[in-house]
């Protein structure tokens, strides 16, 4: 009996150390950290019959995960934390994919079924001459990674500043949303774009000059995913915890309010859109050399819902919410996709009409709840402290 | 040969290291009120589908007084307020802070930097924040978002922050979150932001509105005593408390200014009487 109650308080105490944000945030870390590390250790040093061994299916299963949280955490920054609900991070997304999905396919070189040394096998299908004229460079990796940024970056801005400054909020703004990964969607559709239409790019050979196909590419890859993650994880807690923070949310709760204090809340909904769509697509860069291809499926409106809801899964507004709300709904989605394919879609609606109504918080809400009994002590010898409350005025006159 | 001369001359005279460039130089920001006026507002008309909610009003306000409008709901305080702080942009008028600013050519953020704070009719403060942190995102500073995200808190404007926390008497809820304050306290929190900011005009809508007698009481005092540094505008329609601070009244009627003069003039007066105490009785 004693031991158990000892359990609970232990396991509360967790808890409530998970819930303050350095400390929990940091556990996250270490746990991302330690998982991947141990993960690609026994896929590269344990032989394959070991029960140990990790397969290269899982690590890059785990590393499409991370992208996927990655996305997640970008959603979370503008919708948790500012009030926008963005149905379109998809387009940055996808489009950060497209940027590396071009320089993987000009690293396939001759070595595609037509062997032209320039051209990637859709241009030559299509009877095209020569390379269009925004596919120059992206053989250079940094150049391609600069464009992967650059292009949804200044979507992002444009988007942004067409829609913050005229003041559409709520509901009509995430219809634009929609209507812009919609309309991308349709656009990189066609063959004429230039971007292998319906099919993507995909068939890729080598990143960096190593074959994607190899076990330590695969983990590697991993790696650096984590990385990223911890490094996008990071910078994103010190901007929500520093004053710029404060402002966002003061802007997300009553923006009337802040703006009669003198802040241009537009120009701090600009850029926090624009970080996030960074995000977003560093999130898609990642994506595609793990998962093999990039096609206009990507943009599909669909999809940009579905990290809402991950995010309302992990609980919104926290960060490490959306990154676990990512990793759990995923391996959810794999595993049931695997009994039931068609099921899927009606197994996350279910849920977001379960976590809506039940758990408005979504999972971190439910922490919140555990270590609630303490943070309400605190605050009632807070407010016993503090029982006389009243305007002086003689400091004003003094 | 001599142009050359003359335009080398001209350049030199902006590279010169002992002065700033014109455009650097922040523009005069504060009132003009050699005149003893700080609120110049006059013919304005501000119309909602073809309902007139401001009609031709003039009003004057001086530098440093503590002014109550009053008037019958839809009398267009609220509205008045909206023009003032660039919220709602009206059909005709002028409306000019000082004899140098012009309202009319700001928006809502350079109006609210140029130093007038407005509470709002319902208390609006941020609820997700500490007491704490609702005054440090009032301090008056830079409002930009690098701003923002560099800024850390310096010593003065902690002082500041706790001068404030007394003035409004919420030293002992500076931890608790906004949202957790009773009405009336987040009343005072939201004028003790706008006094963080220090501005010279306050706009002040319905500060007694859901207060208990005694914390009304405590509010006429900190708002007569905010008179003489600020000028205060104070909305109420409770007359106890209008009473009990007013120096000039100002009566609102369907758009435009109906009486003014003291408490007294304004009671004795038959139009007052007439279509706005009438009505009451
Ligand atoms: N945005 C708007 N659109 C249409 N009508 C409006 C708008 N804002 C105010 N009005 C109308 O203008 C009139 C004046 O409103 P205002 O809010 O200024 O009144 P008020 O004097 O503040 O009243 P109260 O004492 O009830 O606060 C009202 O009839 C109101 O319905
Ligand atoms: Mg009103």
């Amino acid at each position: 009996m004693n031991a158990m109650s000892n359990l609970i308080e232990k396991m509360t105490r967790v808890l409530t150390e998970l819930r303050q944000p350095g400390k929990g945030s940091s556990m996250l870390v270490g746990v991302l950290l330690a998982t991947t590390l141990a993960m690609s250790a026994a896929n590269l040093l344990l032989p394959a019959d070991s029960a140990f061994y990790v397969s290269t299916y899982t690590i890059t299963l785990m590393g499409k995960y991370l992208c996927f949280a990655m996305l997640a955490m970008a959603v979370d920054i503008i919708w948790g934390y500012c009030g926008i609900l963005s149905l379109g991070h998809g387009a940055f997304f996808a489009l950060g994919g497209y940027g590396m999905g071009m320089y993987l396919m000009r690293q396939i070189g001759d070595r595609g079924v037509y062997g032209n040394p320039d051209l990637p096998d859709f241009m030559v299908f299509l009877n095209w001459q020569e390379l269009p004229w925004y596919w120059f460079g992206m053989d250079q990796f940094w150049f391609a990674v600069l464009m992967a940024l650059a292009i949804p970056g200044l979507l992002a801005f444009v988007f942004g500043w067409l829609a913050f400054r005229s003041r559409v909020t709520g509901v009509y703004l995430s219809i634009m949303t929609q209507a812009l990964t919609y309309a991308l969607m349709l656009a990189f559709f066609r063959n004429e774009m230039g971007f292998g239409g319906n099919n993507g790019l995909t068939d890729f050979k080598d990143i960096l000059g190593f074959d994607l196909q190899a076990d330590a590419t695969r983990v590697a890859l991993l790696l650096v995913t984590t990385l990223l993650l911890v490094i996008a994880f990071i910078t994103s807690r010190a901007i929500v915890q520093s004053r710029l923070g404060r402002v966002i949310v003061a802007v997300r709760d009553a923006e009337a309010r802040a703006r009669f204090l003198g802040y241009r809340t537009e120009r701090y909904k600009v850029w926090l859109f624009v970080y996030s769509a960074l995000i977003a697509a560093v999130a898609g860069m990642l994506y595609v050399p793990q998962v093999g291809i990039i096609n206009p499926g990507e943009f599909s409106p669909l999809n940009s819902i579905e990290v809402v809801v991950w995010v309302a899964v992990g609980g919104r507004g926290t960060l490490y919410g959306a990154i676990v709300g990512a990793l759990l709904v995923n391996y959810a989605k794999t595993r049931f996709t695997a009994i039931m394919p068609d099921g899927w879609l009606f197994a996350l609606g279910a849920l977001f009409v379960i976590v809506t109504v039940y758990l408005p918080q979504g999972l971190a809400g439910l922490l919140q709840r555990f270590g609630r009994s303490e943070s309400v002590q605190a605050a009632r010898r807070e407010e016993d402290a503090g029982s006389d409350s009243g305007i002086s005025t003689r400091e004003v006159n003094a | 040969m001599s142009n050359l001369n003359q335009f080398a001359g001209q350049a030199r005279e902006l590279l010169r290291r002992d002065t700033t460039w014109p455009f650097l130089v922040p523009r005069q920001r504060s009132p003009d009120v050699s005149k003893q006026v700080i609120l110049y507002l006059e013919g304005l008309n501000v119309s909602f589908d073809g309902f007139k909610a401001l009609n031709d009003l003039n009003l004057y306000v001086n530098d440093g007084e503590l002014r109550c409008l009053i008037g019958a709901n839809g009398a267009g305080k609220t509205t008045l307020m909206d023009v003032i702080t660039g919220k709602t942009r009206c059909d005709s008028g002028s409306a000019w802070f000082g004899q140098n600013i012009d309202l009319l050519a700001h928006d809502e953020a350079e109006i609210a930097q140029l130093g007038i704070g407005r509470k709002f009719q319902k208390p609006t403060v941020f609820e997700a924040h500490t007491v704490f942190h609702n005054l440090e995102l009032s301090l008056q500073g830079s409002k930009g978002v690098w701003s923002a995200l560099t800024a850390s808190l310096t010593s003065i404007e902690s002082d500041r922050i706790d001068e404030v926390l007394k003035i409004i008497g919420l030293q002992n809820a500076r931890f608790q979150l906004a949202g957790a304050l009773s009405h009336g306290q987040k009343q005072w929190l939201e004028i003790g932001m706008l006094l963080a900011a220090q501005p010279r005009l306050l706009l002040i809508d319905e500060p007694v509105a859901g207060m208990t007698a005694e914390e009304a009481e405590r509010t006429a005092e900190l708002l007569t005593s905010l008179a003489g540094k600020h000028t205060v505008i104070v909305v109420e329609h409770d007359m106890e408390f209008v009473r009990s601070i007013a120096r000039t009244v100002t009566v609102l009627h369907q758009g435009s200014v109906l009486a003014e003069g003291t408490m007294d003039q304004v009671q004795n007066n038959p139009d007052v009487i007439e279509v706005y105490l009438g009505e009451e009785a």
